[in-house]
């Protein structure tokens, strides 16, 4: 039951956004994030939205797959959307009916918050669907070793990012496992009130937590017999180069948010 | 003989947790391993096969006594990259080995650490998997193979910083039938065709007679020590310390001690069927 769980979910591809440096998609999403705060109105959105459905298009991604991601995040997307009606005052009074004042301004203003909040997902979306989370913070230490000369540890958490994906699964696996066998003793977590269900939870939780630590004891020893010392005087197999598509991507990128800073001046 | 793996008069104990007594393993163990064997360690639970294999890697370090590998004492700190690239382990759980979640960057791992080139990684892994034969699934994620594949991946991981030797702790003890001999396979062919010299801990006799040699632990110290066929011939010994014999060798002792006069040293289930054979024949012949 909890192998649904879909999270920075990656689909195996080669089209040439699946190709790019990490690092590129990386920085590209940066740029697009930021392009998307600086829009205004139809124009810039316009632009934006032009942007994306290439990218979508490019990597094959359905647009189908990316909405069946935002599913979780339904309710929050939704919530801003409403607070925005009611919050956003204006001229054109549309409903008044006692407390509640509902502006044209405010629909307006919600529809292009939900749209600025679905459009920011799916670029983040199309960022994890298209590059392994191997190759995602690998790109992420590497862009960040600057860093390093300030003694942020950018090797150590990249690690442990690396370390943490890779034993999802495994962790998930035996929580499930653990949820059947208590299950199987008579273990009830469906109903009652959510205390009761959080009671419940704790002979899950102990035993999970007891061999997460086992697990992590042992994979430092294994990791130590295979000379992990740091990231000093360590190297990598797959050596990161940027290639012309990448520097194609970048030209892209700069037209992109200098397009929206342009329509943005005309308050378009 | 040239030595590989030599503990003299190694004594160690774990230290008190929470002001209680240290807990003593060994008080002057002797064991030397030749370059290119096949060696079985047997013991019962607690004996100590674990600690000792920790020994031989400066995972840990004796407390009296020394441990050299290759001539490099463990205690050296200096030498301690040179020890562990040269003394590769295998242990139990293959989940908690690997690191990485695609097959071929988890072989990678121990080359990257020590700093080898880029493309000699790569060869490196491609060979190492090659090896194990699992080279078709480079690019799968390890936690969707069985576990017998995983132990494979976990062994590639190991013999990609090419060592001179490889110690592995009860590594077919989570598998099935089917990965514990793939694994096993996989180390006989190390030790034959590469010639590396193989540490083998197991708890499954059978395993143990595969090997050029086998050592009986029990308490910290060696009870027997030789070939499969003079250690498992010691039935009374092997069993006062609670290790069990293989069924061939118990089904011998069985009809020895009904009256029969039979080779305790035919280990192979073909031998020992020629050695029940020949008695018989020897049996109606007399008549
Ligand atoms: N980390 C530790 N801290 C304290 N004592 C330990 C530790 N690990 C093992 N021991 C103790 O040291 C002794 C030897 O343990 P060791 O794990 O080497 O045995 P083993 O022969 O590998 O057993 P098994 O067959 O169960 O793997 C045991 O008495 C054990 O309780
Ligand atoms: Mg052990």
């Amino acid at each position: 039951m909890l192998k649904d769980i879909t999270l920075g979910q990656y689909f195996p591809g080669k089209t040439i956004i699946h190709r790019l440096d990490p690092r590129t998609k990386i920085i590209m999403v940066v740029v697009y994030i930021v392009a998307l705060f600086l829009a205004v109105k139809y124009a810039s959105y316009g632009l934006m939205l032009a942007f994306l459905v290439s990218v979508m298009i490019l990597s094959r991604i359905s647009p189908k797959r990316l909405l069946s991601g935002m599913k979780p995040l339904i309710i929050i997307i939704l919530l801003t959307g409403i607070l925005n009606i009611f919050y956003t005052g204006g001229e054109h009074l549309l409903v008044h009916w006692r407390f509640i004042r509902i502006y044209r301004e405010g629909l307006i203003n919600a529809g292009y918050m939900i749209l600025r909040i679905i459009m920011l997902i799916s670029g983040t979306f199309l960022l994890t669907y298209t590059t392994s989370p191997i190759e995602l913070t690998d790109g992420l230490e590497r862009l960040l070793s600057p860093l390093k000369k300030l003694h942020v540890p950018v090797h150590e958490l990249s690690m442990m990012m690396c370390i943490a994906l890779r034993f999802i699964p495994t962790l998930i696996e035996e929580t499930d496992k653990i949820i059947a066998a208590q299950k199987a003793r008579g273990a009830d977590f469906e109903t009652g009130n959510i205390f009761r269900r959080a009671k419940a939870l704790v002979p899950i939780l102990v035993p999970m937590f007891i061999s997460a630590f086992r697990r992590a004891d042992e994979l430092a020893v294994a990791m130590e017999c295979r000379c992990y010392h740091g990231g000093e005087g360590r190297t990598r197999m797959k050596i990161m180069k940027m290639k012309l598509r990448d520097y194609v991507t970048f030209l892209i990128g700069a037209l992109l948010l200098a397009g929206v800073i342009v329509l943005r001046h005309f308050g378009l | 003989m040239e030595h590989s793996l030599q503990a003299e008069n190694l004594s160690f104990a774990y230290p008190a947790t929470d002001g209680g007594t240290p807990i003593p393993v060994f008080e002057g163990l002797d064991l030397t391993i030749e370059k290119g064997s096949f060696v079985a360690i047997l013991g019962h639970n607690g004996s100590g096969k674990s600690t000792l294999a920790k020994h031989f890697n400066a995972i840990l370090l004796p407390v009296c006594g020394r441990v050299c590998v290759f001539g490099m004492d463990t205690k050296d700190e200096e030498l301690l990259l040179e020890i562990r690239r040269n003394v590769g382990m295998v242990f139990q759980n293959p989940d908690n080995q690997i690191v990485a979640n695609v097959v071929e960057e988890d072989v990678a791992f121990a080359p990257e650490n020590l700093g080898v080139e880029p493309k000699q990684i790569r060869r490196r892994v491609d060979e190492a998997l090659k090896q194990v034969g699992m080279y078709e699934y480079r690019t799968h994620a390890p936690h969707l193979l069985s576990g017998g594949q995983k132990q494979r991946i976990a062994i590639a991981g190991v013999i990609a910083m090419r060592p001179e030797c490889i110690v592995l702790d009860e590594p077919t003890a989570m598998l099935d039938p089917k990965g514990r001999e793939e694994v096993l396979q996989t180390i006989l062919q190390l030790n034959r065709d590469h010639g590396m010299t193989v540490v083998l801990i197991t708890h499954h006799m059978e395993e143990a007679a595969l090997a050029d040699r086998v050592v009986a632990m029990a308490n910290g110290k060696i009870v027997c020590d030789g070939t499969p066929k003079q250690v498992f011939s010691q039935v009374e010994k092997l069993e006062a310390v609670g290790l069990t014999v293989p069924a061939t060798t118990r089904l011998l002792y069985e009809l020895n001690k009904a009256g029969m006069n039979l080779p305790l040293d035919a280990l192979s289930v073909e031998e020992c069927a020629q050695a029940l054979k020949e008695a018989l024949n020897q049996s109606s012949a007399a008549e």
